[in-house]
């Protein structure tokens, strides 16, 4: 995961600015506000709207709609863990579920201690070796209740 | 110098290819071997993955389900020159799960190094391109039409006709818009290519920009794919480096600029009009049609959506002739299918061929039945928003019309196989929870009637339903279909009515009879 700055005002407007060249620009200035700074602050989206001439309703409007944006920071850790059909056809609703009780958390829930995010998502395209997970990245098929185990301690090592 | 193979496609990776592949550098160091590591895409055969392959002078010789704990026992078998060992399959390309296939859009999908413009070329590739330029735009469009080539997102719809609408309205500017939003649990096609043929997408792209008369294309992506999305961003700029892309199309003098967009986690961007306002930076609302894309779309201008398996299908048509690609298929679903079997089955992954070939063969023959060895009870197919078939319409032959015809979308080509521990219910209860996950909101029917469908099933699975409410789910999914303003609340009823059809008993649990009697 790319070490996230505190939030710098010059460089989001860097950043917003290296984008206005772009058709429709507002969808890579977003990612890459929130690469830089984890998360989508409301002084970033304040920004965003002035630099693109929208109303801070609109982009706010916008930054809700799409389920990537997180208006708060994450866990240092995300972990993505399938929900959809080709995964549920092979257990994975019990994985996940071991692997939501092995961390402790709730889905959509961040650890107390700021370490751990965990997130359903539908479909990594692994579907013919789920259960399936991506950790920061790094993607994981074929897990069993060992293997969600040891993805948990590798987690908290 | 050997070559061996180690692919990077994310299926490979997920079991373990990058540590495989860091074992065979290393072991071969240490033995004094020179070799070559290539990073191809996956042949599709995920049951196989890592699927170590090695260049021998009679072939590629491949290796199954590789660990780094195997590298040792492979070199000591001598398997840089294609050795015997109990992991080996024998020639890949003799492999029978690979060699019965039909592969023409995956033609070079896992044999190629993805990023290779030489490989690209010596595998047939830009003369797709070449002769579009050739040919012209009215040339290129004939050919496209001739193929029978339909929308391979699920639709269905000639591509022929759409590029034609296209290429004849008067605008200042088009687009070309290729559908990488592949959302659809059970399909995997399109990150496949993305990752081990982006190519293909790119010269499909550039052949429909001459057609129609777009200088531009964007690709709509997923974030839950950054590493196709990475793959196919190098890509581009090495094929706009070699002048494929770029001002001056392979010398044509023609011009067509090629953009990577990736959307933020939203499904219903896959919906095309909800993915044009997500391009143009907005929340991803569906548009009402008409005016339709071809005429209006796009920042307002004549836009070509097409799915990304039509576009990469592209480049093999002009290159081989419209004819050769029609001769593949049944009635009017001609060429193949890439059809992508998921879910709980033993033989999993990409499998193209041509149309025809029945949904039992596909789960039982190809796929080899469940991985969990219990009796097949149910596949369901086109994705989220398509119907579950049972066993009882296995003879349905993969086509358009025929699957239209047993209640149920061909889609993007998933199959997903389930064992008979499935709880219908369940799924048709998760085809609402999705559905209300997902709706974009603005039509009355998706965004009341997937929260209302979602409270029924809760009822029905907690045993309080009586026949009213199943009533009343019957006549809820005959609304949101007739009433949706997009596929996304229109088809999902697909999945609850197919599940209520076809597995009745799964829906008339306990029902006490205080419920039964409302």
């Amino acid at each position: 995961m790319p070490a996230r700055s505190p939030w710098d005002a010059t460089r989001a407007r860097e950043i917003i600015d290296a984008h206005l060249h772009l058709e429709g620009p507002a969808l890579p200035i977003l990612h890459a506000l929130q690469e830089a700074f984890g998360h989508v602050a409301p002084e970033a989206v304040r920004m965003v709207a002035e630099a693109l001439g929208v109303s801070r309703a609109e982009m706010h409007g916008i930054v809700t709609f799409y389920q990537d944006f997180r208006e708060t920071p994450a866990g240092r850790v995300v972990v993505k863990v399938c929900r959809a059909e080709s995964c549920q056809a092979r257990g994975g609703r019990a994985i996940g579920d071991r692997i939501a009780e092995l961390l402790g958390l709730k889905w959509y829930e961040t650890s107390a201690d700021g370490r751990v995010t965990l997130e359903p998502v539908y479909c990594l395209g692994l579907c013919a070796s789920g259960p399936s997970a991506m950790v920061d990245g790094i993607p994981f098929a074929r897990l069993d209740k060992v293997g969600a185990e040891r993805l948990v301690e590798e987690i908290a090592g | 110098m050997s070559r061996i193979f180690v692919p990077k496609d994310v299926a490979a990776l997920a079991v373990g290819a990058d540590c495989v592949a860091a074992a065979i550098a290393g072991e071969a160091a240490a033995r004094g071997l020179e070799i070559e590591i290539v990073r191809n895409g996956s042949r599709g055969a995920f049951f196989l993955e890592p699927l170590v392959e090695v260049e021998t002078p009679f072939g590629r010789v491949g290796y199954r389900e590789v660990t780094a704990d195997d590298v040792t026992s492979l070199f000591d078998a001598g398997f840089v020159e294609g050795g015997a060992h109990p992991q080996c399959i024998g020639k890949t390309e003799e492999f029978p799960w690979l060699a019965k296939q039909t592969r023409l859009t995956f033609a070079r999908c896992g044999i190629v190094d993805p990023l290779s413009l030489d490989d690209y070329a010596a595998h047939g590739g830009w003369k797709g391109l070449a002769r579009a330029l050739e040919l012209g735009d009215v040339g290129t469009l004939e050919e496209v039409s001739l193929s029978g080539l339909r929308g391979r997102g699920g639709a269905g719809f000639p591509t022929g006709v759409k590029w034609k609408t296209v290429a004849m309205a008067k605008a200042d500017r088009k687009y070309v818009i290729c559908n990488a939003d592949e959302g659809d649990s059970g399909t995997f096609a399109d990150r496949m290519i993305m990752e081990g043929d982006p190519f293909s997408l790119i010269e499909g792209m550039a052949i429909c920009g001459v057609a129609v008369g777009a200088e531009k294309g964007f690709v709509y992506s997923r974030s839950e794919y950054p590493h196709a999305n990475a793959a196919f961003a190098e890509a581009i700029e090495i094929a706009r480096a070699a002048g494929f892309l770029g001002q001056d199309v392979m010398g044509s003098g023609r011009r067509f600029e090629l953009e990577l967009r990736v959307g933020a986690g939203a499904y219903v961007c896959g919906e095309e009009t909800a993915l044009m306002e997500s391009i143009e930076g907005k929340r991803g609302i569906v548009r009402a049609k008409p005016p339709l894309p071809a005429i209006a779309g796009l920042f307002g201008k004549p836009t070509v959506v097409n799915n990304l398996l039509s576009l990469a299908t592209i480049p093999a048509i002009l290159a081989e002739g419209a004819q050769a690609y029609a001769d593949f298929g049944l009635g009017r679903s001609r060429g193949t299918m890439p059809i992508q079997i998921a879910g709980n089955v033993r033989f999993g992954g990409l499998y193209e061929t041509a149309f025809g070939v029945t949904l039992g063969d596909i789960v039982n023959e190809i796929g080899g039945g469940t991985a969990s060895g219990r009796p097949v009870r149910a596949a369901q197919c086109g994705g989220p928003l398509g119907a579950y078939f049972p066993v009882a319409l296995f003879d349905t032959p993969y086509d358009y019309e025929a699957f239209h015809a047993a209640g149920g979308l061909v889609g993007h080509g998933g199959v997903v196989v389930f064992d008979d521990t499935v709880d219908m219910a369940e799924q048709a209860h998760f085809a609402f929870e999705f559905g209300a996950e997902e709706s974009c909101g603005k039509c009355t029917p998706c965004r009341i009637g997937a929260v209302r469908g979602r409270e029924v099933m809760e009822k029905v699975i907690a045993g309080h339903a009586g026949a009213a409410d199943l009533e009343l789910l019957a006549d809820l999914c005959e609304t949101m279909k007739a009433g949706s303003l997009c596929a996304l609340g229109g088809f999902i009823p697909y999945p609850v009515v197919s599940a209520m059809t076809h597995f009745p008993d799964d829906f008339r649990r306990g029902a006490s009879p205080r419920a039964a009697a409302e």
